[in-house]
């Protein structure tokens, strides 16, 4: 029996593995590293239909939730399940508290801030010496700021999320390094809540608004589904915009058509945006599910009990919806991609996740014309050993 | 062709304003749908479809 998680041999396309399990079946059996099996879907009508079926829990507490590492299993997740491991009427309750806070609109008024951001460390870069490294440059502090601004987080602790979340999303941790990850941000981010919680003003940000809301209707705090929260949007707003930051950048820069293209038309930067996203997917180990009741999906009966893994990734390279899914074509209108999943828990940053993304690409066409990859592309260090796809590092230059 | 929300399915992800911002919006407490236009017709119908096939939460329909 084929085990995942499997690793890429190529950046521009699933794990060679993954696409063997496409070949050989709609729905296929598939061992865990935890030694539970699933089963994997991988076309893009099944993987729609699992993500959006009710019968399908996130409950990572259920025995048969489908983890992609060893030291995942549900006897070490918090306390308190965040919005990703909620199922319906739960989940709705809590992610209707929250979603006004990634409107469209909200977003749009935040765009001068985020410009603001992105500008200062593009300026921070061109002074500095080069080549640099765009991940520590670019890539993970200009998502690491905004989440942090937004959450009501001070950035001057950014060191410490990020090392604590790298951790968390790292395949390579022992049990007892993430459990100490996890611990440490949840003991920070209670500690931030409480002094919210007990000063007049809790602030003009989530957090703050979350704290005011719920003194509002309760009286009180409810201090784990808030830390809860807290956990998840900071660690998910940390490596996933960063990871495609720097994967997009790479591709830009060994694509030199598709960069001419953006440079000659600014306004095809959301298709480059949503065909980056399709093309790199880089997270789904959060779709992975576990049937609540015998369905019937897939040209397979899946009992009740049994986990299932929706594989986004090589959905988004199912050759019937995407022709030529490894080639990079932002003229391919990729826009029903699943690169944020689908269904209810479908990503609530990801409106904020485009906005960076066309702000950091645009403005580095704009004001960094002459910037290239400073190494042979064969020799950046890829994220194999991570959750979520992405680069180590990218050390770039410029003329 | 009716253009039919349901707001209890609706997670606010907000691909129907990214669609068309004149026939979608979103209500600024709970992030949930707005439809501005219920009969669309034109283009705006094709983007009312687009629409329904992005709509993660699937809270949109197209009826006669």
């Amino acid at each position: 029996m084929p085990t995942l998680p499997a690793v890429r041999s190529c950046p521009f396309a699933p794990p060679d593995e993954y696409l063997r399990l496409r070949d050989a079946g709609r729905a296929v059996r598939v061992r865990m590293p935890t030694g539970s099996t699933a089963w994997a879907l991988t076309r893009h009508a099944d993987v729609r239909a699992v993500l959006g079926d009710p019968r399908f829990s996130s409950d990572r507490r259920l025995p048969q939730y489908p983890f992609f590492a060893p030291t995942q299993p549900s006897a070490h997740a918090p306390a308190r399940i965040s919005l990703i491991g909620m199922d319906p009427p739960e989940h709705s309750r809590a992610r209707r508290a929250v979603v006004g806070e990634f409107t469209v609109k909200r977003l749009e008024a935040l765009q001068p801030r985020v410009q603001q951001i992105v500008d200062e460390h593009v300026d921070r870069m061109l002074a500095g010496p080069r080549p640099v490294d765009l991940v520590e440059a670019l890539a993970l502090p200009v998502p690491s700021m905004v989440i942090c601004e937004l959450l009501g987080v001070p950035y001057a602790d950014h060191d410490f999320f990020q090392t604590r979340s790298g951790l968390l999303l790292s395949r390579v941790p022992t049990v007892e390094e993430r459990n100490q990850a996890r611990g440490e941000l949840w003991g920070y981010l209670g500690r931030l809540i409480d002094a919210k919680a007990a000063a007049e003003d809790p602030g003009d940000d989530l957090m703050g608004r979350q704290i005011a809301r719920q003194k509002a209707e309760s009286g009180g705090v409810d201090r784990e589904a808030l830390i809860a929260l807290g956990f998840l949007l900071l660690v998910a707003g940390h490596e996933t915009t960063a990871n495609m930051i720097s994967l997009g950048v790479m591709a830009l820069l060994s694509r030199p058509d598709q960069l001419a293209a953006l440079r000659a038309d600014p306004s095809r930067t959301p298709a480059a945006v949503e065909e980056m996203l399709r093309i790199f997917t880089i997270a789904e180990f959060v779709n992975a599910r576990v049937a609540t009741e015998d369905v019937e999906l897939a040209g397979v009966l899946i009992r009740e009990g049994e986990g299932v893994v929706a594989l986004s990734s090589v959905a988004d390279h199912d050759p019937e919806v995407f022709p030529e899914p490894a080639a990079l074509d932002f003229d391919r209108g990729a826009r029903h991609h699943l690169a944020f999943g689908f269904g209810i828990h479908q990503c609530l940053g990801q409106n904020l996740a485009r906005q960076e993304l066309r702000t950091v690409f645009d403005t580095l066409i704009r004001r960094v014309p002459g910037l290239r990859l400073a190494v042979d592309p064969d020799e950046l260090p890829y994220k194999d050993d991570a959750h979520v796809y992405g680069l180590h590092e990218l050390p770039v230059t410029w003329d | 062709m009716r253009l039919i929300a349901d707001t209890s399915r609706c997670v606010g992800a907000g691909q129907c304003v990214l669609t068309d911002p004149d026939l979608f919006d979103q209500d600024e407490e709970d992030g949930t749908v707005l439809v501005l236009d219920g009969e669309p017709a034109g283009e705006r119908l094709e983007h009312a479809h687009e629409a329904v096939r992005l709509c993660p939460g699937q809270a949109l329909s197209l009826a006669e």
